[in-house]
């Protein structure tokens, strides 16, 4: 085929401007939505002491840690869709739950506690957090994988773990309403444990689906 | 080069604004560009040079299906080159893979007319006939008889939007095809 002509064609195709990602993503995000809290319902619910709890601020500090990470990465997403940034550029973002986790750790070793830190640490539900997370995850790196499809990342890896922590990110926001375990110590260990692995998976799926 | 650079930037806006025609001049303009680049990139890579033309389609594909993550505040050059680059990495990659399954038939590939090579008609062509009919059909009337999206409509007997739609997801499943290794 002449170039030419295939530039004829493509000319011809004009008029189907593709759509952009951010909305498509945001779009993708709110229909995986229902689906998770489906399943976050129907195997767990939110704890019955909920009112008790939400007096208690390392109840709020998991929000503000699950939070963070899919606000961060939904924006790094964005950014690396496109074909000319890199992650060093943006990736730095990812860094903001961190922060907000070690400024949580540091406020609770400075307060008086019946357990000691190892207890909390290993708290009651690890192995419930480690599998809840990635299952309430997994609809939203579905939708979030298809979304950024239309995407052209330089890194298609890197493009998709991004996408596997902002799922991650959404999945324990879900999950936090229900883990009784409210010490940063516990969400620092567990919660990031649950969040690599679907970073992995989102990586893998990512380097295969991503690519354009 | 900046000047340059501000007219392909605003030829783009333009075509993103439903200019056909600026989008045609915009893709014809970069081309030879592309075709240097890739020249450059296979000669550097101790490629044969003639797959150039191969990879320039790719790339040409790929700014048109990926034209949505140009962000319309920023300059057209250092999208259009990212995603030239990222296919001439592609293309070499894959191309390195198949010399290398190629080695068996080296015997065979000595044989064959040397000329053969030259009048090949491309890999994106190549691709065409494993299309669904309807978007082979179209992408054939548009791409390689040079016929509009009317005349096209009438000669395949279909409505002009069907021509649009089998015209957009034909050039998408050649991309893809491209994409296999």
């Amino acid at each position: 085929m002449q170039t030419d002509r295939l530039i004829a064609a493509l000319a011809a195709d004009a008029n189907t401007t593709p759509r952009r990602i951010g909305p498509m993503l945001a779009l993708a995000l709110l229909a995986a939505l229902p689906v998770s809290v489906a399943l976050f319902m129907s195997i767990l619910g939110m704890r019955p002491d909920m009112r008790t709890a939400m007096h208690n601020p390392f109840f709020d500090l998991k929000f503000m840690v699950t939070l963070a990470l899919a606000f961060a990465a939904i924006v790094v997403s964005l950014h690396l869709a496109r074909p000319e940034t890199s992650f060093d550029r943006w990736g730095w973002l990812l860094v903001l739950p961190v922060v907000i986790i070690a400024v949580g750790i540091a406020a609770e070793m400075t307060m008086p506690h019946q357990r000691p830190w190892l207890s909390r640490l290993i708290g009651n539900n690890a192995m419930a957090c480690m599998a809840s997370i990635p299952l309430f995850a997994l609809p939203f790196l579905a939708a979030a994988l298809l979304a950024l499809r239309r995407g052209a990342p330089a890194n298609p890896t890197l493009a998709g773990m991004t996408a596997g922590l902002l799922a991650a990110g959404l999945g324990a926001t879900l999950y936090a309403s229900h883990c009784a375990d409210d010490s940063p110590l516990f969400v620092m260990v567990w919660y990031s444990l649950a969040t690599a692995f679907v970073a992995a998976v989102g990586a893998i799926a990512g380097r295969r689906v991503l690519r354009y | 080069m900046r000047g340059r650079d501000e007219e392909w930037t605003g030829l783009m806006r333009a075509a993103n604004a439903g200019d056909a025609a600026a989008y045609r001049r915009l893709l014809e303009a970069v081309a030879p560009v592309l075709r240097a680049a890739t020249y450059r990139g296979l000669a550097r890579a101790g490629q044969p040079v003639d797959q150039s033309e191969d990879i320039v389609q790719e790339i040409l594909l790929a700014v048109h299906l990926k034209r949505q993550t140009w962000d319309a505040t920023a300059p057209f050059a250092p999208w259009l080159f990212a995603i030239a680059r990222n296919k001439l990495i592609d293309a070499l990659r894959r191309r390195g893979r198949r010399v290398f399954v190629n080695i068996d038939d080296f015997a065979e590939t000595m044989a064959a007319p040397a000329a053969g090579d030259t009048l090949s008609p491309g890999e994106v062509a190549a691709h065409l006939d494993g299309l669904p009919a309807r978007q082979r059909d179209v992408l054939k009337s548009v791409a390689v008889e040079s016929a509009s999206i009317k005349e096209t409509a009438t000669r395949l007997a279909m409505t002009e939007g069907a021509v649009r739609v089998a015209l957009h997801r034909g050039l998408a499943s050649l991309a893809s095809k491209l994409r296999e290794p």
